[in-house]
Protein backbone atom coordinates (compact mmCIF):
# COMPACT_ATOMS: atom_id res chain seq x y z
CA UNK A 1 0.00 0.00 0.00
CA UNK A 2 2.91 2.49 1.10
CA UNK A 3 4.50 1.52 -2.09
CA UNK A 4 1.21 2.19 -4.51
CA UNK A 5 1.46 5.54 -3.02
CA UNK A 6 4.93 6.45 -3.41
CA UNK A 7 4.40 5.46 -7.27
CA UNK A 8 0.95 7.31 -7.33
CA UNK A 9 2.16 10.66 -6.03
CA UNK A 10 5.02 10.07 -8.43
CA UNK A 11 2.78 9.59 -11.31
CA UNK A 12 0.75 12.93 -10.20
CA UNK A 13 3.62 14.99 -10.11
CA UNK A 14 4.65 13.38 -13.73
CA UNK A 15 1.74 14.50 -14.90
CA UNK A 16 1.44 17.91 -13.68
CA UNK A 17 5.13 18.18 -15.23
CA UNK A 18 3.45 17.10 -18.71
CA UNK A 19 0.96 19.44 -18.39
CA UNK A 20 3.65 22.23 -18.25
CA UNK A 21 4.80 21.21 -21.33
CA UNK A 22 1.97 22.79 -22.62
CA UNK A 23 2.84 26.18 -21.33
CA UNK A 24 6.17 25.68 -23.06
CA UNK A 25 4.77 24.90 -26.05
CA UNK A 26 2.68 28.03 -25.95
CA UNK A 27 5.74 30.34 -25.46
CA UNK A 28 8.16 28.45 -27.73
CA UNK A 29 5.45 28.84 -30.26
CA UNK A 30 4.91 32.62 -29.47
CA UNK A 31 7.99 33.72 -29.72
CA UNK A 32 9.20 32.11 -33.05
CA UNK A 33 5.90 33.71 -35.00
CA UNK A 34 5.41 37.20 -35.69
CA UNK A 35 3.68 39.83 -32.68
CA UNK A 36 1.00 40.44 -34.98
CA UNK A 37 -0.13 36.51 -34.55
CA UNK A 38 0.34 36.06 -30.67
CA UNK A 39 -3.35 35.98 -29.42
CA UNK A 40 -4.20 33.64 -32.19
CA UNK A 41 -1.27 31.05 -31.04
CA UNK A 42 -2.13 31.60 -27.73
CA UNK A 43 -5.74 31.12 -28.37
CA UNK A 44 -4.75 27.68 -29.93
CA UNK A 45 -3.33 26.35 -27.13
CA UNK A 46 -5.72 27.18 -24.94
CA UNK A 47 -8.11 25.65 -26.74
CA UNK A 48 -6.43 22.59 -27.48
CA UNK A 49 -5.70 21.49 -23.90
CA UNK A 50 -9.17 22.07 -22.88
CA UNK A 51 -10.85 20.56 -25.39
CA UNK A 52 -8.06 17.50 -25.43
CA UNK A 53 -8.63 16.90 -21.89
CA UNK A 54 -12.44 16.79 -22.51
CA UNK A 55 -11.99 14.70 -25.52
CA UNK A 56 -10.33 12.47 -24.42
CA UNK A 57 -12.47 11.97 -20.94
CA UNK A 58 -15.19 11.21 -23.42
CA UNK A 59 -13.89 8.44 -25.78
CA UNK A 60 -10.84 9.11 -26.39
CA UNK A 61 -8.93 7.01 -23.54
CA UNK A 62 -11.04 4.17 -23.64
CA UNK A 63 -10.17 4.26 -27.33
CA UNK A 64 -6.63 3.93 -26.32
CA UNK A 65 -7.29 1.48 -24.12
CA UNK A 66 -10.04 -0.46 -24.98
CA UNK A 67 -8.54 -3.70 -22.61
CA UNK A 68 -10.00 -5.86 -25.57
CA UNK A 69 -9.69 -5.55 -29.20
CA UNK A 70 -13.34 -5.80 -31.86
CA UNK A 71 -10.25 -6.30 -34.73
CA UNK A 72 -7.37 -8.36 -34.37
CA UNK A 73 -5.64 -5.33 -32.58
CA UNK A 74 -6.34 -2.21 -34.78
CA UNK A 75 -9.07 -1.02 -33.00
CA UNK A 76 -11.16 -1.57 -29.78
CA UNK A 77 -13.52 0.82 -27.62
CA UNK A 78 -14.71 0.40 -24.26
CA UNK A 79 -17.55 2.43 -24.05
CA UNK A 80 -18.29 6.36 -23.21
CA UNK A 81 -16.87 8.05 -20.28
CA UNK A 82 -14.73 7.31 -17.50
CA UNK A 83 -15.15 4.28 -15.14
CA UNK A 84 -13.29 3.06 -12.50
CA UNK A 85 -12.89 -0.42 -12.24
CA UNK A 86 -13.10 0.32 -8.30
CA UNK A 87 -16.56 1.51 -7.24
CA UNK A 88 -14.97 4.31 -5.47
CA UNK A 89 -12.09 5.19 -7.86
CA UNK A 90 -9.64 4.28 -5.21
CA UNK A 91 -6.79 2.41 -4.80
CA UNK A 92 -6.91 -1.14 -7.08
CA UNK A 93 -4.17 -3.39 -6.91
CA UNK A 94 -5.64 -5.58 -9.52
CA UNK A 95 -6.16 -2.23 -12.08
CA UNK A 96 -2.42 -1.44 -11.91
CA UNK A 97 0.12 -1.75 -8.87
CA UNK A 98 1.85 1.50 -10.08
CA UNK A 99 -0.77 4.34 -9.87
CA UNK A 100 -4.82 4.42 -9.89
CA UNK A 101 -7.27 4.09 -12.54
CA UNK A 102 -7.60 8.61 -12.33
CA UNK A 103 -3.72 9.13 -12.24
CA UNK A 104 -3.84 7.10 -15.49
CA UNK A 105 -6.51 9.13 -17.15
CA UNK A 106 -4.86 12.49 -16.54
CA UNK A 107 -1.08 11.60 -17.61
CA UNK A 108 -2.45 10.02 -20.55
CA UNK A 109 -4.68 12.68 -21.51
CA UNK A 110 -1.76 15.02 -20.74
CA UNK A 111 0.30 13.29 -23.61
CA UNK A 112 -2.69 13.44 -26.25
CA UNK A 113 -3.34 17.18 -26.57
CA UNK A 114 -0.04 16.99 -26.58
CA UNK A 115 0.47 15.73 -30.35
CA UNK A 116 -2.32 18.18 -31.18
CA UNK A 117 -0.19 20.97 -30.01
CA UNK A 118 2.47 19.83 -32.05
CA UNK A 119 0.65 20.44 -34.96
CA UNK A 120 -0.74 24.10 -33.97
CA UNK A 121 2.95 24.99 -33.95
CA UNK A 122 3.56 24.08 -37.91
CA UNK A 123 0.22 25.89 -38.89
CA UNK A 124 1.06 29.15 -37.12
CA UNK A 125 0.50 32.32 -38.71
CA UNK A 126 -1.80 31.42 -41.38
CA UNK A 127 -4.69 28.74 -40.77
CA UNK A 128 -7.67 29.60 -39.93
CA UNK A 129 -9.11 28.77 -36.43
CA UNK A 130 -12.64 26.99 -37.32
CA UNK A 131 -11.13 24.29 -39.79
CA UNK A 132 -8.34 23.50 -37.49
CA UNK A 133 -10.27 23.17 -34.11
CA UNK A 134 -12.10 20.71 -36.03
CA UNK A 135 -9.13 18.38 -37.38
CA UNK A 136 -7.48 18.84 -33.55
CA UNK A 137 -10.88 17.38 -32.54
CA UNK A 138 -10.43 14.71 -33.96
CA UNK A 139 -6.88 14.47 -34.28
CA UNK A 140 -7.07 13.80 -30.40
CA UNK A 141 -10.50 12.33 -30.29
CA UNK A 142 -9.85 9.11 -32.87
CA UNK A 143 -6.18 9.20 -34.84
CA UNK A 144 -3.95 9.75 -31.85
CA UNK A 145 -6.12 7.01 -29.68
CA UNK A 146 -6.23 4.33 -32.32
CA UNK A 147 -2.43 4.70 -33.09
CA UNK A 148 -1.93 4.22 -29.33
CA UNK A 149 -3.95 1.39 -28.82
CA UNK A 150 -1.77 -0.45 -31.41
CA UNK A 151 0.70 -0.65 -29.03
CA UNK A 152 0.42 1.36 -25.40
CA UNK A 153 -3.40 -0.39 -25.47
CA UNK A 154 -1.89 -3.65 -26.64
CA UNK A 155 -2.75 -3.92 -30.01
CA UNK A 156 -1.00 -5.66 -32.72
CA UNK A 157 2.41 -3.26 -32.63
CA UNK A 158 2.41 -4.63 -29.69
CA UNK A 159 2.23 -8.35 -30.33
CA UNK A 160 4.90 -7.84 -33.29
CA UNK A 161 7.62 -6.89 -30.97
CA UNK A 162 7.37 -2.86 -31.50
CA UNK A 163 8.69 -0.99 -29.03
CA UNK A 164 7.84 2.83 -28.57
CA UNK A 165 8.53 4.32 -24.53
CA UNK A 166 6.96 7.04 -23.82
CA UNK A 167 6.21 8.16 -27.32
CA UNK A 168 8.57 9.38 -30.37
CA UNK A 169 6.28 7.51 -32.75
CA UNK A 170 3.06 7.50 -31.02
CA UNK A 171 2.77 11.22 -29.64
CA UNK A 172 5.64 12.98 -31.77
CA UNK A 173 5.63 11.61 -34.79
CA UNK A 174 1.95 11.50 -35.26
CA UNK A 175 1.71 15.09 -34.35
CA UNK A 176 4.78 15.48 -36.50
CA UNK A 177 2.90 13.70 -39.52
CA UNK A 178 -0.55 15.37 -38.95
CA UNK A 179 1.55 18.79 -39.38
CA UNK A 180 3.57 17.81 -42.16
CA UNK A 181 0.23 17.22 -44.50
CA UNK A 182 -1.74 20.03 -42.92
CA UNK A 183 1.36 22.39 -43.86
CA UNK A 184 1.55 20.72 -47.32
CA UNK A 185 -1.93 21.48 -48.26
CA UNK A 186 -2.29 24.63 -46.56
CA UNK A 187 0.78 26.41 -48.13
CA UNK A 188 3.56 28.85 -47.32
CA UNK A 189 3.09 32.07 -45.33
CA UNK A 190 3.04 34.89 -47.69
CA UNK A 191 6.57 36.54 -48.42
CA UNK A 192 8.04 33.24 -47.18
CA UNK A 193 9.06 31.68 -50.45
CA UNK A 194 9.04 34.16 -53.23
CA UNK A 195 11.97 33.46 -55.12
CA UNK A 196 14.36 32.98 -52.20
CA UNK A 197 13.65 31.86 -48.65
CA UNK A 198 13.07 34.74 -46.55
CA UNK A 199 13.43 34.01 -42.96
CA UNK A 200 10.23 35.95 -41.11
CA UNK A 201 11.93 36.45 -37.97
CA UNK A 202 10.05 35.41 -34.91
CA UNK A 203 9.32 38.49 -32.72
CA UNK A 204 10.77 37.22 -29.10
CA UNK A 205 14.01 34.95 -28.88
CA UNK A 206 13.56 34.95 -24.83
CA UNK A 207 9.92 33.69 -25.10
CA UNK A 208 11.07 30.47 -27.27
CA UNK A 209 14.62 30.18 -24.90
CA UNK A 210 11.67 29.89 -21.82
CA UNK A 211 9.28 27.81 -23.85
CA UNK A 212 12.21 25.07 -24.70
CA UNK A 213 13.49 25.10 -20.78
CA UNK A 214 10.38 24.52 -19.75
CA UNK A 215 9.27 21.64 -22.45
CA UNK A 216 12.76 19.90 -21.42
CA UNK A 217 11.51 20.53 -17.81
CA UNK A 218 7.88 18.49 -18.45
CA UNK A 219 10.34 16.09 -20.25
CA UNK A 220 11.26 14.72 -16.75
CA UNK A 221 7.69 13.84 -16.76
CA UNK A 222 7.05 12.70 -20.13
CA UNK A 223 9.88 10.35 -19.86
CA UNK A 224 9.86 9.53 -16.21
CA UNK A 225 6.23 8.96 -15.66
CA UNK A 226 6.81 6.33 -18.47
CA UNK A 227 7.64 4.72 -16.72
CA UNK A 228 4.59 4.13 -15.04
CA UNK A 229 5.66 3.57 -11.60
CA UNK A 230 8.01 4.94 -9.07
CA UNK A 231 10.60 2.11 -9.29
CA UNK A 232 14.14 4.17 -8.31
CA UNK A 233 16.07 2.64 -10.89
CA UNK A 234 13.96 2.95 -14.04
CA UNK A 235 12.96 6.43 -12.99
CA UNK A 236 16.82 7.67 -12.10
CA UNK A 237 17.64 5.89 -15.09
CA UNK A 238 15.39 7.38 -17.39
CA UNK A 239 16.23 10.48 -16.30
CA UNK A 240 19.27 10.73 -17.06
CA UNK A 241 19.35 9.40 -20.62
CA UNK A 242 16.57 12.05 -21.29
CA UNK A 243 18.76 14.52 -19.76
CA UNK A 244 22.29 13.16 -22.07
CA UNK A 245 20.11 13.26 -25.03
CA UNK A 246 18.64 17.18 -24.84
CA UNK A 247 22.63 18.08 -24.30
CA UNK A 248 23.93 15.97 -26.50
CA UNK A 249 20.93 17.53 -29.06
CA UNK A 250 22.05 21.02 -28.26
CA UNK A 251 25.43 20.61 -29.03
CA UNK A 252 25.09 18.89 -31.85
CA UNK A 253 22.72 21.17 -33.59
CA UNK A 254 25.02 24.18 -32.52
CA UNK A 255 27.62 22.90 -34.25
CA UNK A 256 26.18 22.08 -37.17
CA UNK A 257 24.05 25.17 -37.34
CA UNK A 258 27.78 26.87 -36.83
CA UNK A 259 29.24 24.67 -40.07
CA UNK A 260 26.12 25.71 -42.05
CA UNK A 261 25.32 29.19 -41.21
CA UNK A 262 28.68 31.02 -39.75
CA UNK A 263 27.40 31.93 -37.17
CA UNK A 264 25.63 30.33 -32.81
CA UNK A 265 22.82 30.26 -33.58
CA UNK A 266 20.52 29.80 -30.38
CA UNK A 267 17.09 29.37 -32.60
CA UNK A 268 18.84 25.70 -33.80
CA UNK A 269 20.38 24.99 -29.77
CA UNK A 270 16.67 25.32 -28.53
CA UNK A 271 15.42 22.98 -31.39
CA UNK A 272 18.47 20.65 -30.99
CA UNK A 273 17.37 20.57 -27.44
CA UNK A 274 14.00 19.59 -28.64
CA UNK A 275 15.24 17.29 -31.10
CA UNK A 276 17.57 15.07 -28.77
CA UNK A 277 14.29 14.85 -25.99
CA UNK A 278 12.19 13.65 -28.82
CA UNK A 279 14.76 11.15 -30.21
CA UNK A 280 15.50 10.00 -26.53
CA UNK A 281 11.87 9.68 -25.83
CA UNK A 282 11.31 6.07 -27.53
CA UNK A 283 14.12 4.20 -25.96
CA UNK A 284 14.87 5.95 -22.55
CA UNK A 285 14.61 3.22 -20.14
CA UNK A 286 16.50 0.80 -22.94
CA UNK A 287 19.25 2.13 -23.90
CA UNK A 288 22.78 2.92 -23.26
CA UNK A 289 24.13 5.83 -21.96
CA UNK A 290 26.56 5.63 -24.54
CA UNK A 291 23.65 5.34 -26.88
CA UNK A 292 21.44 8.23 -25.34
CA UNK A 293 24.56 10.57 -26.20
CA UNK A 294 24.79 8.87 -29.51
CA UNK A 295 20.85 9.45 -30.48
CA UNK A 296 21.01 13.10 -28.62
CA UNK A 297 24.08 13.86 -31.22
CA UNK A 298 22.41 12.68 -34.47
CA UNK A 299 19.44 14.36 -33.80
CA UNK A 300 20.74 17.45 -33.25
CA UNK A 301 22.13 17.22 -36.95
CA UNK A 302 18.64 16.14 -38.39
CA UNK A 303 16.97 19.03 -36.78
CA UNK A 304 19.63 21.38 -38.89
CA UNK A 305 19.24 19.63 -42.00
CA UNK A 306 15.61 19.24 -41.42
CA UNK A 307 14.98 22.58 -41.18
CA UNK A 308 17.16 23.79 -44.32
CA UNK A 309 15.46 20.58 -46.29
CA UNK A 310 11.92 21.72 -45.62
CA UNK A 311 12.73 25.45 -46.51
CA UNK A 312 14.22 23.39 -50.11
CA UNK A 313 10.71 21.81 -50.55
CA UNK A 314 8.74 24.93 -49.60
CA UNK A 315 7.13 23.86 -46.66
CA UNK A 316 6.29 26.26 -44.26
CA UNK A 317 7.07 25.40 -40.52
CA UNK A 318 7.81 28.25 -38.49
CA UNK A 319 8.98 26.38 -35.64
CA UNK A 320 10.10 23.19 -37.04
CA UNK A 321 8.08 20.84 -35.89
CA UNK A 322 8.47 18.50 -38.40
CA UNK A 323 12.02 18.24 -38.26
CA UNK A 324 11.88 18.35 -34.41
CA UNK A 325 8.90 15.71 -33.72
CA UNK A 326 8.52 13.99 -37.01
CA UNK A 327 12.19 13.23 -38.38
CA UNK A 328 13.54 12.68 -34.82
CA UNK A 329 10.72 10.69 -33.97
CA UNK A 330 11.20 8.47 -36.55
CA UNK A 331 15.30 8.68 -35.71
CA UNK A 332 14.28 7.90 -32.32
CA UNK A 333 11.99 4.92 -32.69
CA UNK A 334 14.52 3.52 -35.30
CA UNK A 335 17.23 3.71 -32.65
CA UNK A 336 15.27 1.99 -30.75
CA UNK A 337 16.16 -0.82 -32.93
CA UNK A 338 19.36 -0.39 -33.80
CA UNK A 339 20.88 0.75 -29.44
CA UNK A 340 18.55 -1.66 -27.83
CA UNK A 341 19.54 -5.54 -27.96
CA UNK A 342 16.12 -6.76 -27.19
CA UNK A 343 14.09 -5.14 -30.08
CA UNK A 344 14.62 -5.62 -33.79
CA UNK A 345 15.41 -2.97 -36.52
CA UNK A 346 12.69 -3.63 -38.92
CA UNK A 347 9.68 -4.27 -36.79
CA UNK A 348 11.02 -0.58 -35.55
CA UNK A 349 10.52 0.60 -39.34
CA UNK A 350 7.42 -1.58 -39.79
CA UNK A 351 5.83 0.54 -36.55
CA UNK A 352 7.02 3.82 -37.95
CA UNK A 353 5.80 2.97 -41.88
CA UNK A 354 2.30 1.87 -40.66
CA UNK A 355 1.73 4.77 -38.14
CA UNK A 356 2.96 7.17 -40.97
CA UNK A 357 0.90 5.73 -43.37
CA UNK A 358 -2.64 5.52 -41.18
CA UNK A 359 -1.61 9.00 -39.89
CA UNK A 360 -1.17 10.52 -43.54
CA UNK A 361 -4.25 9.02 -45.00
CA UNK A 362 -6.78 10.15 -41.98
CA UNK A 363 -4.98 13.60 -42.10
CA UNK A 364 -5.48 13.89 -45.48
CA UNK A 365 -9.00 12.92 -46.28
CA UNK A 366 -10.02 15.10 -42.98
CA UNK A 367 -8.15 18.27 -44.60
CA UNK A 368 -8.78 17.76 -48.03
CA UNK A 369 -12.60 17.93 -47.00
CA UNK A 370 -12.59 21.14 -44.45
CA UNK A 371 -10.40 22.70 -47.58
CA UNK A 372 -13.21 21.95 -49.40
CA UNK A 373 -16.07 23.23 -47.12
CA UNK A 374 -14.66 25.94 -45.00
CA UNK A 375 -11.09 26.59 -46.05
CA UNK A 376 -7.97 25.88 -44.56
CA UNK A 377 -5.83 29.55 -44.60
CA UNK A 378 -7.60 33.12 -43.53
CA UNK A 379 -7.64 35.42 -46.36
CA UNK A 380 -4.82 37.40 -47.76
CA UNK A 381 -5.22 40.88 -45.37
CA UNK A 382 -5.82 39.18 -42.48
CA UNK A 383 -2.48 36.92 -42.57
CA UNK A 384 -0.74 40.38 -43.72
CA UNK A 385 -2.72 42.75 -41.10
CA UNK A 386 -2.29 39.81 -38.42
CA UNK A 387 -4.52 36.63 -36.92
CA UNK A 388 -4.73 39.14 -33.70
CA UNK A 389 -6.59 42.21 -35.00
CA UNK A 390 -8.68 40.00 -37.69
CA UNK A 391 -9.87 37.28 -35.72
CA UNK A 392 -9.25 38.20 -32.10
CA UNK A 393 -10.16 41.92 -32.57
CA UNK A 394 -7.06 42.11 -29.75
CA UNK A 395 -3.29 43.13 -29.76
CA UNK A 396 -1.23 41.06 -27.62
CA UNK A 397 0.71 44.09 -26.84
CA UNK A 398 -1.44 46.80 -27.00
CA UNK A 399 0.89 49.33 -25.16
CA UNK A 400 2.83 49.63 -28.12
CA UNK A 401 0.26 51.29 -29.90
CA UNK A 402 -2.43 52.67 -27.60
CA UNK A 403 -1.87 55.02 -24.67
CA UNK B 1 15.25 68.43 -53.60
CA UNK B 2 12.16 67.61 -51.90
CA UNK B 3 10.88 65.88 -49.06
CA UNK B 4 8.26 63.30 -49.57
CA UNK B 5 6.18 61.71 -46.82
CA UNK B 6 3.42 59.14 -46.94
CA UNK B 7 1.69 57.91 -43.86
CA UNK B 8 0.49 54.25 -45.04
CA UNK B 9 -0.83 51.16 -44.03
CA UNK B 10 1.47 49.00 -42.69
CA UNK B 11 0.66 45.65 -44.83
CA UNK B 12 1.01 47.88 -47.98
CA UNK B 13 4.76 48.49 -47.04
CA UNK B 14 6.89 45.99 -48.55
CA UNK B 15 4.71 46.23 -51.94
CA UNK B 16 5.26 50.19 -51.75
CA UNK B 17 9.20 49.59 -50.92
CA UNK B 18 9.38 47.34 -54.05
CA UNK B 19 7.90 49.41 -56.19
CA UNK B 20 10.13 52.53 -54.89
CA UNK B 21 12.83 50.26 -55.70
CA UNK B 22 11.63 49.45 -59.30
CA UNK B 23 11.92 53.52 -60.05
CA UNK B 24 15.46 53.29 -58.43
CA UNK B 25 14.46 55.33 -55.23
CA UNK B 26 16.47 53.22 -52.98
CA UNK B 27 17.14 55.65 -49.99
CA UNK B 28 14.40 56.59 -47.67
CA UNK B 29 13.67 56.62 -43.87
CA UNK B 30 10.85 54.56 -42.74
CA UNK B 31 9.22 54.43 -38.63
CA UNK B 32 6.13 52.49 -37.06
CA UNK B 33 3.50 54.89 -36.05
CA UNK B 34 -0.43 55.57 -34.84
CA UNK B 35 -2.45 57.33 -36.47
CA UNK B 36 -5.49 59.36 -36.06
CA UNK B 37 -7.95 59.75 -38.33
CA UNK B 38 -11.60 58.18 -40.63
CA UNK B 39 -10.83 55.02 -40.51
CA UNK B 40 -12.24 52.78 -37.19
CA UNK B 41 -11.39 49.35 -36.10
CA UNK B 42 -13.39 47.07 -33.76
CA UNK B 43 -11.52 45.87 -30.47
CA UNK B 44 -12.58 43.32 -28.08
CA UNK B 45 -11.23 42.97 -24.81
CA UNK B 46 -12.24 41.30 -21.71
CA UNK B 47 -16.04 41.39 -22.77
CA UNK B 48 -15.83 45.20 -23.86
CA UNK B 49 -16.45 45.38 -27.04
CA UNK B 50 -15.08 49.38 -28.69
CA UNK B 51 -13.93 51.38 -31.81
CA UNK B 52 -10.84 52.50 -31.75
CA UNK B 53 -9.39 55.13 -34.39
CA UNK B 54 -5.83 54.83 -33.01
CA UNK B 55 -3.68 52.58 -35.57
CA UNK B 56 -0.70 51.46 -36.46
CA UNK B 57 0.74 52.87 -39.70
CA UNK B 58 3.73 53.27 -41.54
CA UNK B 59 5.67 56.33 -42.30
CA UNK B 60 7.86 56.84 -45.35
CA UNK B 61 10.39 59.83 -45.24
CA UNK B 62 11.87 60.14 -49.01
CA UNK B 63 14.36 63.36 -49.59
CA UNK B 64 14.75 62.87 -53.49
CA UNK B 65 16.04 65.26 -56.42
CA UNK B 66 13.24 67.18 -58.46
CA UNK B 67 13.04 65.08 -61.28
CA UNK B 68 12.28 61.84 -59.80
CA UNK B 69 8.94 63.52 -57.02
CA UNK B 70 6.70 63.02 -59.64
CA UNK B 71 7.68 59.67 -60.32
CA UNK B 72 7.77 58.62 -56.67
CA UNK B 73 4.36 60.19 -55.97
CA UNK B 74 2.74 58.07 -58.53
CA UNK B 75 4.03 55.09 -57.60
CA UNK B 76 3.28 55.31 -53.64
CA UNK B 77 -0.20 56.36 -54.60
CA UNK B 78 -0.80 53.29 -57.12
CA UNK B 79 0.51 50.80 -54.35
CA UNK B 80 -0.14 52.08 -51.34
CA UNK B 81 -4.33 52.07 -51.89
CA UNK B 82 -6.91 49.40 -50.98
CA UNK B 83 -9.63 51.62 -52.11
CA UNK B 84 -11.16 52.01 -47.97
CA UNK B 85 -10.91 54.65 -45.76
CA UNK B 86 -7.61 54.66 -44.33
CA UNK B 87 -5.45 54.33 -46.98
CA UNK B 88 -3.27 57.45 -45.89
CA UNK B 89 -2.09 60.39 -47.64
CA UNK B 90 1.28 61.83 -48.82
CA UNK B 91 2.68 65.26 -47.85
CA UNK B 92 5.75 66.66 -50.22
CA UNK B 93 8.05 69.59 -49.37
CA UNK B 94 11.14 72.06 -50.08
CA UNK B 95 14.38 70.26 -48.63
CA UNK B 96 17.27 73.21 -48.59
CA UNK B 97 20.26 71.37 -48.87
CA UNK B 98 21.59 67.72 -48.11
CA UNK B 99 25.07 66.43 -47.34
CA UNK B 100 26.55 62.98 -47.17
CA UNK B 101 28.35 62.79 -44.17
CA UNK B 102 31.15 60.03 -45.67
CA UNK B 103 32.37 62.20 -48.35
CA UNK B 104 31.09 65.53 -47.70
CA UNK B 105 29.48 65.71 -51.08
CA UNK B 106 26.51 68.30 -51.23
CA UNK B 107 23.43 68.98 -53.07
CA UNK B 108 21.59 66.25 -55.73
CA UNK B 109 25.02 64.52 -55.68
CA UNK B 110 24.79 63.71 -52.47
CA UNK B 111 21.11 61.68 -53.05
CA UNK B 112 22.54 59.55 -55.62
Amino acid sequence: MEQLTTNNVWMMVCTALVFIMHLGFSTLEIGLARSKNTVNILFKNVFIISIGILIYSIGGFNLMYPGEFLWDGFIGFAGFGLEAPMADGSLDLAYNAGYTYWTDFLFQAMFAATAATIVSGAIAERAKLESFFIFSILLVGIIYPIVGSWKWGGGWLDEAGFYDFAGSTLVHSVGGWAALVYITLLGARLGKYNGQVKPLEGHSIPMAAIGVFLLWLGWFGFNGGSVLSADPGATSFTLVTTCLAAAAGAISAIVFARIVSKSFDVTMGLNGILAGLVGITAGADSVSVGASIIIGLIAGAIVVFGVNLMDRLKLDDPVGAVPVHLLNGIWGTLAVGIFAEDFSFLTQLKGVLAIGVFVVVLSYIILIILKKTMGLRVTEREEVEGLDIHEHKMNAYPDFINE
Amino acid sequence: MKKIEAVIRKSKYSEVKKALHDIEVTFFTYWDVTGVGNEQVGHVYRGVTYNTSDIQRRYISIICSDEIVEATIETILNTAGTGEVGDGKIFVSDILETYRIRTKEKGGDALK
